[in-house]
């Protein structure tokens, strides 16, 4: 064959097999059709375990209970039992080794987001104790007055 | 041809027995329905938002934020909360500021006042990633970084991501953004760090109110399972063929 026709061809197959030596080093192992689906499991597999090894922030009621046992206490007997401490208290991560210590939401904002009023009467937030937060002691704090693991101030 | 008597009863014996067999018993499963026929082994998650709980308190979209790395400033958020005021002349007021992340706490809805004498309903309504069965941003991925697990959460692949935001247009329920720090597509992920090793997911445990709640649908005794299988559940964009797995108490027509 002609050597003009020749030339084109192997141009041709040896972009080919470039592509696929790039191919080889460039694409993991894992990566494929993997469980059932073709079309919603076309990915890489670890990725998964990525995602599982990914480090959990909220550590929950008992992991605090462990060390503020009578902090909890106090909060699970009152009306505010139904709040996690991470609510207020911010995500526990590795404390007490890392942060060493929480910094804690005291603002009249935190407490606002269910007890400003609004005039929604079908709604669970109208059982919910509400204040106006334009007119309710606008220059203090909540936590002056009220016990945030014990908001009854005839208890507290 | 010679027929002996043995043979004749023989397959007189057999023809019977075939002919008595029903119909139904040749009739070919699909995989899936194999599955559900051998028991409850596996795990698919699914989602249940009672909206009758929900006060707006916005805790959820607060921690989703800190337990995912979400830039808490950033006007995105995995999970939000919107909140519907219908007023008695049959017009709707929504909003979600900031993904309903502070909450709340204002009466004012986009900065107009609503008279509450012409309120008519008003309801919250949490939303987050549907991880749906026949999810959409799957099928439009060119590469192969936003896969469906065995247990059914859609999730994406950070170091194959290219960042094409094809997933994010595809999305019915606009669940997907473009993370702002790995400069890739971001989804909510139902917490698989956390339900993958017996935790709740953050927003679940932050919600005071048991308004959201995560369970497994293929365990029969599962509350939330339970709760799906015997109440009146709604789910967001039925028409749209996705096969959500986040199942809505109480959904209002006006919730799209």
């Amino acid at each position: 064959m002609k050597n003009h026709v020749l030339r084109p061809l192997w141009c041709a197959l040896a972009a080919i097999a470039l592509i696929l030596i790039v191919r080889h080093f460039m694409v993991p192992d894992d990566f494929g059709v993997n469980g059932e689906s073709f079309t919603y499991g076309f990915h890489r597999l670890s990725n998964v375990d990525e995602w599982q090894d990914f480090k959990a922030k909220y550590k929950g009621r008992e992991y605090c209970q462990e060390c503020h046992e009578e902090n909890v206490a106090e909060a699970s007997t009152s009306k505010h039992q139904l709040i996690q401490c991470e609510n207020c208290h911010g995500p526990a991560i590795d404390h007490p080794d890392a942060p060493e210590t929480l910094v804690i939401d005291t603002s009249r904002e935190l407490c606002l987001r269910c007890h400003a009023s609004l005039s929604y009467p079908d709604s669970p937030r109208a059982k919910i104790k509400a204040i106006d937060p334009d007119r309710h002691n606008t220059d203090t704090s909540c936590i002056e007055c009220h016990n945030p693991h014990n908001p009854n101030l005839e208890e507290g | 041809m010679s027929c002996s008597r043995r043979k004749l009863l023989k397959s007189a014996l057999s023809a019977s027995v075939a002919a008595s067999l029903p119909i139904s018993a040749f009739r070919f499963l699909s995989p899936a329905e194999c599955k559900a026929a051998t028991g409850t082994e596996g795990t698919r998650w699914g989602f249940l938002v009672d909206t009758n709980k929900c006060v707006g308190c916005g805790f959820c979209v607060k921690a989703c934020k800190k337990e995912n790395e979400v830039p808490y400033e950033a006007p995105v958020t995995r999970t939000w909360v919107e909140r519907y005021v219908v007023t008695k002349n049959n017009k709707l007021h929504i909003d979600s500021p900031l993904g309903g992340r502070d909450g709340f706490t204002d009466q004012k809805i986009r900065g107009e006042e609503i008279d509450p004498a012409e309120i008519a309903k008003t309801f919250f309504v949490p939303k987050l990633c549907n991880q749906c069965e026949n999810p959409a941003c799957v099928q439009v991925c060119p590469v192969g970084a936003t896969y469906q697990t065995g247990d059914g959460v859609v999730l994406v692949d950070r170091d194959w991501c290219i960042g094409c935001g094809y997933c994010i247009m595809a999305c019915p329920y606009g669940a997907r953004f473009f993370h702002p720090v790995h400069k890739v597509a971001e989804k909510c992920t139902f917490c698989y760090h956390r339900i993958s090793n017996g935790q709740q997911t953050a927003c679940v445990e932050a919600c005071p109110f048991e308004a959201r709640r995560i369970g497994n649908l293929l365990d029969q005794n599962d509350p939330v399972t339970k709760i799906i299988m015997t109440e009146r559940v709604a789910v967001l964009k039925d028409e749209y063929g996705t096969k959500p797995q986040v199942f809505y108490l109480g959904l209002d027509r006006n919730v799209r």
